[in-house]
This record gives structure tokens, C-alpha cells and sequence, in this order.
């Protein structure tokens, strides 16, 4: 790892101040799982760590008259703690639970988990965000692509979306509060998200001078029947290799509306629209979790390797659809 | 916003590449993970880069920062303060290993993969591969050689031993710290939930079955005892 | 006068029961000390640049930037200019620094200049692997295997195949040299204590006799680290250069990339039986590769040997990291190309494989009879009548369980061994051995048959290996460390305490060959009311304590075991997750020495097996000639939540005991890959033809891989 400064800000605005309008100047730093390992395979090399752990308005869970809301900095741990007893939002509670490593989710922050770089092998090989060879050729698609995107694959970004939350956070309709030198703006978790153009931009349309500093999850979120599904091919600590997140705002047992999210299969969490539309106003029981978890792959355009992962978000959309209602 | 480092890496790559004699040969792509590891061919730009930083960084100091040179650094670890002079980037499992040779904790994958090297922070289990040093300043940091006296053996380590849970050994100071911590948290937990606390710590030897019956034991031994010994 | 051989059941004491490791309190507790920990003041840091090329000539190398950064203090060259490299990763230069970071920097400093070489790293037929890419390595004909064919009922074609793994040790290979005065001490994590000295002495100018070589605990070898490597020689050179210890262990990646693989294996086979099963004729095409050199012959069909048959090999060279011997080296693979296909080819006849193959058990050999009793009763420990059922569960429900068997082989005996036994007057007991304990509890199985021999407890005995100082060992590989140390142990142990008999026999009024040594005593045999305790004896020595040696006795071991394993797995068809639900391991190594450790060693060779069977395998990019997956993050192995319940029973009926002390390690690695593959056809109702059984193979041989 090559040598850094270190910034141990107590306020947001100190911690604004200390980074730098690139990446490669300076980087927020929490947990660190990812940014460590990131930095010890020169994948990213910034120059200066921004540690924000010490700021306290970023920690813990406190409720608005708009909803829940997160401090970035809290360890999904405490996240867990806090959901698990209480059974609330149970979309959430099950992807924090998928980060099955006590260390992991001991480390780990709310905002990490978000803002945590692509787990692409050819990425962290050092390939570069849309892994290409010397010649700008993108080496996914003829290459092991067997975890890759089926999703918003079609150039130039092949990587898929490694954030266990995002997709029950973007089912639930939550937003981010993001502090730049400019003050604070709150966007939707999806807008945090995007599929990069070209090899300037990142997968997340936060800035460099900017911090996430905290996750809203709207009050109405109480109000959904939600779930998610993983599909994991170990219990030990392991990417999904499909996630479906979804919530669903009921009349009985029929469906009024329904966000069903897709995770693991795209570069961004995937909004499976046919799906949601397949279920608005029908009662929801197997058939209905069959046909939606069909529509839900409407679009899909599977690479060489990675066509299994149609199957598995049929089958993470029909699950979760159950399991939400259960 | 242009992503440096990236751009930065596949500039120097492809002119390490354009440098080179090819002998008539397509060229058939490599690996960079040694180039930019800068392992490889070429002074890497961010080696430089954060050369010139620490060239600023003695000259003109940002206030609340400091490095990337040494610094000094107070850890308490199983109750005792120790100061060190180390970089920012220095690890806690390397501060603990290389500086006070306290290497209970094993360096394996050194990714927050695999366990070799949790300790215990403020009551939580965590990869001291991937924590920095500078960053457990201030907190309370538990290793495996804080468990017990020279002479004696924690129950989770009397159970790993009467459970045969272990083989090489390599893993077993992870696993056994892992179990601390969640015995600890947990007075009473249940064989489930002890094994779902070890997701975080694998073995190569394949001593899962005796660290099942081991934690099992070890937890009732404990919680007999209202969970803390 | 004690004879050299096994005590009868009935007097054992240590021996076959179920003892913890002596070691254990050390590892649990954090204390034990591996290479990778030792710290002598004063040392050094060492990093390697390593190539980032899978086939590459270097051109050029300037270590000069590196060597002017303060603190760097040590350079070696292990691929000079002119000189190719082979695979990613592949060592080119070291650095020596004061601290890990700096030799970090050094490295990063390091300019090596390569001319790119054509390669190859996919794991392809040779068809496709290109010129010069493989050779054929043995074709065998036995029988007449087309007649066969022609008077078989029923005959199966299907294709099997098993990848390159790797060894993963968690302790990396690598060394703590430290050159003094001369003379050089290091801590090797090593397999091989008493062997490697002579890698030494040529490249540092010294006689071997001046290189002492420290293992006192390593954390897994798996048959990669045997050999000092040329960065333990590296180690050792660049603390001669400088004067100082220095410490390289290999990174995480590198340790994947370069410090052993498992070959791998394919296979087009065809093989043919009558309608009540009994097997006529085998038809195998199979290639594998294990890097630049090649990789083994396998012995095809695999302990089943079918009368008719014709096999061909071929080895493919490719670039990746070199094959080293990996526990039970070649047997995994021909047991996962034979035992499926064997399978498949019962459910074909509509039979259940356990009949199946104990209709054929007599093609086993001479041990058909403990086979047939081996799978009899782990068919018992599975429940096996009530679990089978014809391919496909039919029960309602995406989960589908099945099971699945197979048996497998090994050899064992034991290498040449040598332990010196100190009795001292106060009555301390020595055993000294140029061995060492890979975590397979050879420490504890050296500490019980000294302590049996004597007449004492675990505590009396003070186990001393690790070390070449002390007498020379073989290297812990095939299985055969137990063999030779528990003999020559015996032999030293007998030999030492007759020469105590000798000098109490006159106090006791007795002549040697009428005394034993039981429960802390010596005394007459047949009277104990003449005995003396095992400190008083010992003062008879006076000032002088007996040192008596022994070597390997083939007498007291044998070779060649067997073992039946049965996997229960549950399979999600809609997702295609396997799980391993439980497995029961049959095993026979004749005299078990320890029982707990050795019901360890099955245990971690059903979960070892279990990774390689559903999950682990070593994935390389033939575009960039790269391993994707050089970390422990995508190198998968099974957690403790992966692993289901799992039986061990070892056979310990008279018979069996009597052939002597046999080796362990290895067997029961073997067929836990075959079993679960076997399990997941019955489950399922088609074969997965590869391993790792990871969800889009599953989801492929059910038909629903590519489907949108």
C-alpha cells in the first residue's frame, strides 16, 4: 500500500475541506474494507485518507418526520441490531444479514456498503472499471463473465453492482443526503447509481469534495409487505449472485403497487419495471410470483457465461414475492 | 470527474507496453495487476505521486492531517497503552506482528477474506489486516495473547483443544477470537447463532466439525458463568 | 527383553485411543510460533517482483532506483536478463528492506523490461492446445476391450472433468533466514525439515551440515512445500548479503499463482457391463494440465479394475503456476473420471450403486472384502436403503435430495525414519526426530507410542521435532510420516527401555527379558508385586542417561488401504445451490495411533473434499493469460456453515490393526468429490459432468442455463 496522509476530521464541513477535487487526491475512508483492499492492489491510489468514523452526527439510527434515517458511518452491525429485534423492514434486515461475516458487518458502514467499489475480476486485476486490454478492447465479454451483468450490459460497463443494501433501499423509494462544498443535496439511492459512460466516470454520481453523510428511508416504507431474496452459492461471506429486493404496498392480498429491485445482475441496482407492472392490482400468490419473476427478465441480455443468472432473478423475483406476503 | 488513478494506469501501461519489443508477435494482453501493484515494468505515477506528497507534506503541514511519514501512535491492546512511530497506511494486524510482536493474529489473505486475523475492538470482532493502526487509537483492542495468563488457557481455547478444533492451527486464533467476541455479546447463544458468527473465518484443514463442538461447549462452559469469563 | 512390534489390544494404554493433540494448548492460545511469526531482532523485509506475463523473456532489469532508497539493503535476481518466466507471478528479483512497507516501495521501484511470449493458460483438449502444447504420455491396452464392448448389455459414454485447484495453504510458503557467523538458521514452513538443507549450500558456498532448518509448527503444506524454493534460497542469500534476518513470506497472490496446483483432469470415457451389473470393458480419453512440466499418468478405471480396457493420456503444457504434489496426488481426479461414470452407468441398468458395486467388488483386488464391509457400513451410517432412490427425487418441491458413494485407495508404508530416545537419571524421557507436524498431529502420534512403550503418560515423555539438529526424517508427504516415526520411535523407545531392564533387572531379582514397563513401574512380568517406579529405575543410570536409537521397521506397518465415503446432499433445481447435507467416511490405516486426530484427518479430508467439489478452482483469462481469482475472496472454499454433518468410523477389528500402522493423510481426500457428484445425479436426475458443482453448472445440466 503506498504511503498516505491521514485526516481525522470531527465535523462534515473539517472533512469537506480535507479532500480533493479528484479522486486520486484524497478518499473517504470507514470502514475501509473494500478502500484498503482497493488501495493495497493499487486499484485506487489516493493520497490522503479522509477518516470520517470520528464525526459523530454520522452515526446511528434516528427517526424524522420524514422517515428513518441513517448516519453513513453506522456499522451494519448496528443496523442489525437495531432491525433484528424489531422485524421491521424486512427486505433490509435480510440483505444486511447477507453480509454473513460478523467482521464484515462489524466493520462495514451503511454508506460503505453503498458507495463500495465493483468486485469485477478484471477490475481488480487492474483491467480498469470497464476492463479492457492495452488496446481499449473490452475483455468481459469474451472472457469469464460468469458473475457479470446481464442487465445494462451493452457497453461499455459489464461489472455488476456489488451493494447489498442498495436494492431494498432503492425498493423502499430511499434517498441519500450528500455534503459538498456547497452544502447538502438529497437524491434517490437509484440516482446515486449510474453505468459509466466511458473510463472517466465512476459508478456513483457522487463527487470527489462530496460525502454521503446519511440514508433517509420514507416513513411509507413501514407500510409495504417487503422482502428480499439472495441467492448465494456458500452461507460463508459471499457476493449474491442475484439479489431481488422488493416492496410491496398491499390491499388484502392484492397488490396496489410494487417495487421489485434487482441486485448482483447490472451495473447499477436494476429496476425490474415489466415486473412491477406484471403485479400492480393482481393478487399475489405463486402464479402471479411465477409470471413476475418471468417479466422480470425481460431484457435480459446474458454474455457467454452468465446466462444461469436469467434463471436465478426468475427465481429471486418469485421468492422474494413470497416471502414478502409469508 | 475523471477517475486519475484508473486513467493514470492504462496510460502507463500501454506506453510500458508500446516500449517493448514485440518480435512480430500480436500482442497478447497481460496482466496488470504486477504494473500496478508497480511490481512490474514502470515506476508507477502514484509512487511518485506520493513521493512529491511527502516531500509537500514535511514542507507545509494540513492542519488535522497527518503523514504520510511516521507519527506516533497510542494503542491499547489487552488493557496495556503502547506508542508507536508508524505510517498512516500501517495496518493494525502489521503494527501488532512486525512492531510489538504480539503475532497471535495471522496475516493470510490480508483482504478482509478469510478470518486469520480478527481481534477484537471495542467488543467487536474485526480483519486487523484491514484496519489501520492509526484509526484504533483511542479504543479498546483485544488479542488473543490478552485472553488469558501465560499459564492458562480461555475456555474457548480449552474446548478448541478437548474438540481437537484445530489442525495446522494457522486459522485457529481467528476462529477463537470470534467466538469471544460473540460469547461475549451473546451470554447465551445458540449453536445456531455461533455458527452463524463464524461466516467470517475459513480453515484449510477442514476443522469445522471440531470448532462446531468446541464453540458449542465452550458457550455452555461460558454462559454457566453468565457469559464472561 | 520388549520385542519390537505392537502391543495386543488389551495392554494399550495410549495406543487407538482418542487423545488431544499435545500441540493444541500452543495453537489455541496463539502462542505456537510458525515461520511466518518468528522475529529476530534486527531483521529485514523481503518482497518479490514478480511477472506479470504468463510467458515472457526478460530484457532488461534496473534495481538501481530501489537499491538508492534509504533502508533498502538487499537485492537477488532469481530470472536474469535472457532468462524467461513461465506463469504470472513467476519470481524475478527480491528486495530486502528494514521495514515490510519499504521493501513494498523498493519493490514497486524495480524496473524489469520483458519480451512478450506466446502462451497459453486455458485448460483446453489437446486438440485446441496448439503445437508443441502437449504430448501423449501413456496408452494402454488390457484385454480386448472391443469384444467386451460388444457382449456388454448396457453401455455409458459420458465426459468428466475435474480443474486445476490449488494447495492454499493459509501459512504462505516463504522463511525467516538468518545468517550468523557463518552458519545459516532458518525457519522454513516446510514439510521437509530433515531434507531441504542441501538447496543451501551451493548457492551460499557452505557445507549443509551449517544450515539449520527450524519447523516447529506450519500452517498446511498439503504436499506444496517440500523444497526451500527458490525464495527461501533467496532469503537465506540476501541475509548473507546483508548480514541481517530476513523474512519473506509469499503474498496471498503469489501463493496462488505460483506455489502449487493440483493438475487437472479430463475425460471421455465409455465403459460397458452385463444386465446384472457385472462391468466388462473401459474406454478412457483424458488429458489434464499441471503447468510447463506436465502433470501424472493416471491409472484408469480407478480401484476397480475392469478386465477389458483401454486408456490414453495426454498432458497439456500450459502456463499456469506449476502442479505440486497435492494430498493424494492423482487420485482425486481418477476417482472423480471413474466412480461417476461407474455411477451413471448403474443408474443405466436401473440399479442401486451400492449393489452395483459390490456386484463388482471382487475387481478391487485382494482387499474386496474390506471394501464390501467398508460400504455395508457406511451404507449403515448413512441410512442408505432409505435414502436412495432412482436418478431424479421425485418428491414435490424445488429441494431435491439425493445420495451418492465411492471408494478410493492409497498407498501409505512409511519413509525413512530415525529417533534417538533419551532416558535421563531423573527419569525425563526424550524423543527426538528430524520430522515435523503439518497440523496432522504427528507430534501427539510420536509423544503416545513412546509414552505406551515406556510404560508412561503423555506428560512423561518430552517430544522433541522440528529440527534438523535432530535425527533425520523423511519428508511428510504420501502419507507415509506416521509409518515411519511411529515405527522408529517404537524401535528407539524398546531399545532405550532395554537397556533400562538391563540395568534394574538385578535390583529386582530378575533378568531383563523377564521385566516390562506399565503404568509408571518396571516389573516382573506375571509378578507385580516386584516392581520399582519408573524414577527409581531411572536412578540406576547414575550420571549417564541412555541414549538409544531406531529407525523405520517395516515389520510394525504396512501399506495400502481403502475407504468408502457416502455424501447426502440437497440441490435448489431453480437455483442450482448445492449443499453438502451430510457425509459419512469409512476408513481402514490399519493401527489407528491416536484416534481423535485421525477421525481429524477424515473430517478435514470430507470438507476438503467438499471444496473441491463445490466450489473451489483455479480460473485463468487466456486473453491476458491472467488467474482471476489469485485472492481468498473469488478462491473459494466452504465456510463452517457450507459444511453438513459428517460421520467418521475407522476400522479398528483385529484384522485390520494386525497389518500394522499405515498412513492417513491422504485417503479420504480423495473420494469426497465423486460422492457428492454422485449424490447431486441421484438428486437430480442428471450428471453434473464438472466440478466445482457451482450453480450455473448445475443450472446448465439441468437445462436452464442459458435460457431467457
Amino acid at each position: 500500500m503506498r504511503a498516505f496522509e491521514y485526516g481525522n476530521p470531527s465535523s462534515v464541513k473539517q472533512a469537506i475541506s480535507l479532500l480533493g477535487s479528484n479522486w486520486s487526491e484524497a478518499a473517504v475512508f470507514a470502514g475501509g474494507t473494500d478502500l484498503l483492499s482497493l488501495m493495497k492492489d493499487s486499484i485506487v491510489t489516493p493520497g490522503r485518507l479522509v477518516n470520517i468514523k470520528e464525526i459523530r452526527e454520522l452515526h446511528g439510527i434516528r427517526e424524522e418526520k420524514t422517515g428513518m434515517v441513517i448516519g453513513a458511518a453506522t456499522p451494519l452491525e448496528d443496523l442489525y441490531d437495531h432491525f433484528s429485534p424489531r422485524k421491521i423492514l424486512p427486505a433490509l434486515l435480510t440483505a444486511i444479514e447477507g453480509v454473513s461475516s460478523y467482521q464484515m458487518r462489524s466493520m462495514g458502514t451503511a454508506g460503505g456498503d453503498l458507495l463500495q467499489r465493483p468486485r469485477c475480476w478484471y477490475f481488480r486485476n487492474g483491467f480498469g472499471l470497464l476492463a479492457r486490454n492495452s488496446k481499449g478492447q473490452p475483455l468481459v465479454p469474451n472472457g469469464d463473465n460468469r458473475y457479470h451483468a446481464i442487465f445494462g450490459n451493452q457497453g461499455p460497463a459489464y461489472f455488476v453492482s456489488p451493494s447489498s443494501l442498495a436494492p431494498a433501499l432503492v425498493a423502499f423509494d430511499a434517498s441519500v443526503r450528500i455534503e459538498g462544498p456547497k452544502g447538502m443535496r438529497e437524491i434517490k439511492v437509484a440516482e446515486l447509481f449510474r453505468i459509466p459512460r466511458d473510463a472517466e466516470e465512476r459508478e456513483h454520481t457522487i463527487a470527489p469534495k462530496e460525502i454521503l453523510t446519511e440514508i433517509v428511508i420514507p416513513a411509507s416504507a413501514h407500510n409495504t409487505r417487503s422482502a428480499t431474496y439472495e441467492v448465494r452459492e456458500r452461507k460463508f461471506m459471499d457476493w449474491p449472485l442475484a439479489t431481488a429486493s422488493v416492496a410491496l404496498r398491499m390491499e388484502g392480498r392484492q397488490v396496489r403497487q410494487a417495487s421489485v429491485v434487482l441486485g448482483q445482475v447490472a451495473p447499477t441496482p436494476w429496476r425490474a419495471e415489466a415486473a412491477e407492472k406484471a403485479l400492480a392490482g393482481k393478487t399475489l400468490d405463486e402464479a402471479t410470483a411465477t409470471s413476475a419473476g418471468e417479466a422480470a427478465v425481460e431484457g435480459a441480455h446474458p454474455l457467454s457465461k452468465n446466462g444461469y443468472k436469467v434463471q436465478l432473478v426468475r427465481v429471486a423475483v418469485k421468492r422474494a414475492l413470497l416471502a414478502a406476503i409469508a | 470527474m475523471a477517475d486519475r488513478d484508473e486513467r493514470d494506469h492504462t496510460t502507463e501501461s500501454e506506453s510500458a507496453q508500446d516500449g517493448k519489443k514485440r518480435n512480430g508477435k500480436p500482442s497478447k494482453g497481460f496482466s496488470r495487476r504486477q504494473f500496478i501493484k508497480g511490481t512490474g515494468l514502470a515506476v508507477s505515477a502514484s509512487v511518485l505521486a506520493s513521493e512529491g506528497l511527502l516531500k509537500a507534506a514535511a514542507q507545509e503541514k494540513t492542519p488535522g492531517v497527518s503523514g504520510p511519514g511516521p507519527v506516533p501512535v497510542r494503542l491499547r491492546i489487552n488493557g496495556k497503552e503502547h506508542v508507536l512511530r508508524l505510517e498512516p497506511r500501517v495496518t493494525l494486524l502489521d503494527a501488532l506482528r512486525n512492531r510489538l510482536d504480539m503475532t497471535g493474529a495471522k496475516k493470510v489473505c490480508d483482504r478482509a477474506s478469510c478470518g486469520a486475523c480478527t481481534v477484537v475492538i471495542d467488543g467487536r470482532p474485526v480483519y486487523s489486516c484491514t484496519v489501520l493502526a492509526i484509526d484504533a487509537q483511542g479504543r479498546s483492542i483485544g488479542t488473543i495473547e490478552g485472553l488469558a495468563p501465560e499459564d492458562k488457557l480461555h475456555p474457548v481455547s480449552q474446548s478448541f483443544v478437548d474438540n481437537d478444533a484445530q489442525q495446522c492451527g494457522f486459522c485457529t486464533a481467528g476462529f477463537v477470537m470470534a467466538v469471544k467476541a460473540h460469547i461475549d455479546k451473546h451470554p447465551h447463544p445458540t449453536a445456531e447463532s455461533v455458527r452463524q458468527s463464524l461466516n467470517g473465518n475459513l480453515c484449510r484443514c477442514g476443522t469445522y466439525v471440531g470448532i462446531r463442538e468446541a464453540v458449542l461447549e465452550a458457550a455452555t462452559k461460558m454462559s454457566r458463568k453468565g457469559g464472561r469469563v | 527383553m520388549a520385542d519390537i512390534k505392537w502391543p495386543p489390544a488389551a495392554d494399550r494404554h495410549l495406543i487407538g485411543k482418542r487423545i488431544s493433540r499435545i500441540d493444541g494448548p500452543l495453537k489455541s492460545s496463539g502462542r505456537a510460533k510458525y515461520a511466518y511469526d518468528q522475529n529476530p531482532p534486527n531483521m529485514l523485509y523481503a518482497k518479490l517482483v514478480t511477472s506479470p506475463y504468463a510467458h515472457a523473456k526478460v530484457t532488461a532489469i534496473d534495481t538501481s532506483a530501489a537499491e538508492s532508497m534509504p533502508g533498502v539493503h538487499g537485492v537477488y535476481i532469481f530470472t536474469p536478463v535472457g532468462k524467461e518466466v513461465n506463469w504470472e507471478g513467476q519470481e524475478v528479483v527480491a528486495i530486502a528492506a528494514e521495514t515490510e512497507e519499504l521493501a513494498e516501495d523498493a519493490a514497486s521501484r524495480v524496473k524489469v523490461e520483458y519480451e512478450e511470449l506466446p502462451y497459453l493458460v486455458a485448460d483446453t483438449d489437446p486438440q485446441h492446445a496448439g503445437e508443441g502444447r502437449f504430448r501423449s504420455l501413456s496408452e494402454e491396452k488390457t484385454g480386448d476391450p472391443d469384444q467386451a464392448f460388444q457382449q456388454a448389455d448396457a453401455t455409458h459414454e459420458g465426459m468428466y472433468s475435474i480443474p486445476v485447484i490449488t494447495h492454499c495453504c493459509m501459512e504462505s510458503h516463504g522463511s525467516v533466514a538468518q545468517w550468523e557467523n557463518g552458519k545459516l538458521n532458518v525457519w522454513l514452513s516446510t514439510q521437509n525439515v530433515s531434507g531441504v538443507s542441501g538447496e543451501y549450500a551451493t548457492p551460499l558456498n557452505i557445507p549443509p551440515a551449517n544450515v539449520n532448518v527450524q519447523c516447529q509448527v506450519m500452517g498446511g503444506g498439503f504436499g506444496s512445500k517440500f523444497a526451500a524454493d527458490s525464495w527461501g534460497v533467496a532469503a537465506a542469500v540476501l541475509s548473507q548479503k546483508t548480514s541481517r534476518p530476513v523474512k519473506l513470506m509469499l503474498e496471498r497472490d503469489t501463493e496462488l499463482l505460483a506455489a502449487g496446483c493440483r493438475p487437472s483432469m479430463h475425460a471421455k470415457v465409455r465403459v460397458g457391463a452385463k444386465r446384472d451389473g457385472t462391468l466388462l470393458a473401459w474406454d478412457s480419453e483424458s488429458w489434464g494440465t499441471g503447468g510447463m512440466q506436465g502433470a501424472g499418468v493416471p491409472r484408469l478405471p480407478y480401484v476397480i479394475e475392469i478386465p477389458n480396457r483401454r486408456t490414453h493420456h495426454t498432458t497439456v503444457f500450459t502456463n499456469i503456476g506449476p502442479a505440486r504434489a497435492w494430498r493424494a496426488p492423482n487420485h482425486p481426479q481418477m476417482c472423480f473420471l471413474t466412480m461417476p461414470a461407474l455411477d451413471d452407468l448403474a443408474a443405466k441398468l436401473n440399479m442401486d450403486p451400492l449393489d452395483f458395486f459390490i456386484q463388482n467388488i471382487a475387481l478391487t483386488g485382494e482387499r474386496a472384502d474390506v471394501y464390501k464391509e467398508e460400504l455395508l457400513k457406511a451404507a449403515e451410517m448413512m441410512g442408505w436403503k432409505q435414502k436412495w432412490h432412482p436418478r431424479g427425487d421425485k418428491t414435490p418441491g424445488p429441494i431435491k435430495r439425493g445420495v451418492g458413494l465411492s471408494i478410493h485407495t492409497w498407498g501409505g508404508a512409511g519413509h525413512a525414519s530415525n529417533c534417538r530416545c533419551t532416558i535421563h537419571p531423573d527419569g525425563s524421557v526424550q524423543v527426538a526426530l528430524g520430522s515435523q507436524d503439518l497440523g496432522t498431529g504427528t507430534r501427539t502420534v510420536i509423544g503416545i507410542v513412546a509414552a505406551e512403550t515406556l510404560g508412561l503418560p503423555l506428560e512423561g515423555v518430552q517430544v522433541e521435532i522440528g529440527d534438523n539438529k535432530y535425527p533425520p526424517d523423511g519428508a511428510s508427504g504420501g502419507s507415509t510420516t506416521v509409518g515411519g516415526v511411529s515405527s522408529s520411535t517404537r524401535v528407539a523407545s524398546t531399545n532405550a527401555l532395554n537397556e533400562l531392564f538391563a540395568k534394574v533387572a538385578p535390583s529386582l531379582g530378575t533378568t531383563p527379558d523377564k521385566l516390562e514397563a506399565v503404568g509408571g513401574q518396571i516389573r516382573v512380568i506375571g509378578d507385580p508385586s516386584k516392581s520399582m517406579p519408573w524414577k527409581q529405575a531411572c536412578a540406576k543410570l547414575g550420571a549417564t542417561p541412555i541414549v538409544a536409537m531406531g529407525e523405520r521397521n517395516s515389520t510394525l506397518i504396512s501399506s495400502g488401504v481403502g475407504g468408502a465415503q457416502m455424501a447426502e446432499v440437497s440441490v435448489d433445481i431453480e437455483t442450482g445451490v448445492v449443499r453438502m447435507e451430510k457425509m459419512v467416511a469409512v476408513q481402514d490405516c490399519g493401527l489407528v495411533i491416536d484416534l481423535k486426530t485421525a477421525e481429524s484427518q477424515v473430517y478435514g479430508a470430507c470438507i476438503m473434499g467438499t471444496c473441491y467439489a463445490l466450489h473451489e478452482e483455479k480460473i485463468m483469462d487466456q486473453q491476458t493469460g491472467t488467474c482471476l481469482n489469485a485472492n481468498m475472496e473469488f478462491y473459494k472454499l466452504s465456510g463452517l456453515d457450507d459444511i453438513g454433518e459428517i460421520a467418521v468410523h475407522m476400522m479398528t477389528d483385529p484384522a485390520i490393526e494386525n497389518r500394522g500402522v499405515i498412513g492417513l493423510g491422504e485417503p479420504p481426500v480423495v473420494s469426497p468429490g465423486a460422492a457428492i457428484s454422485n449424490a447431486v445425479a441421484n438428486a437430480i436426475g442428471v450428471r453434473v459432468p464438472e466440478l466445482p458443482m457451482t450453480p450455473n453448472r448445475v443450472l446448465e445440466a439441468l437445462g436452464k442455463g442459458g435460457k431467457v
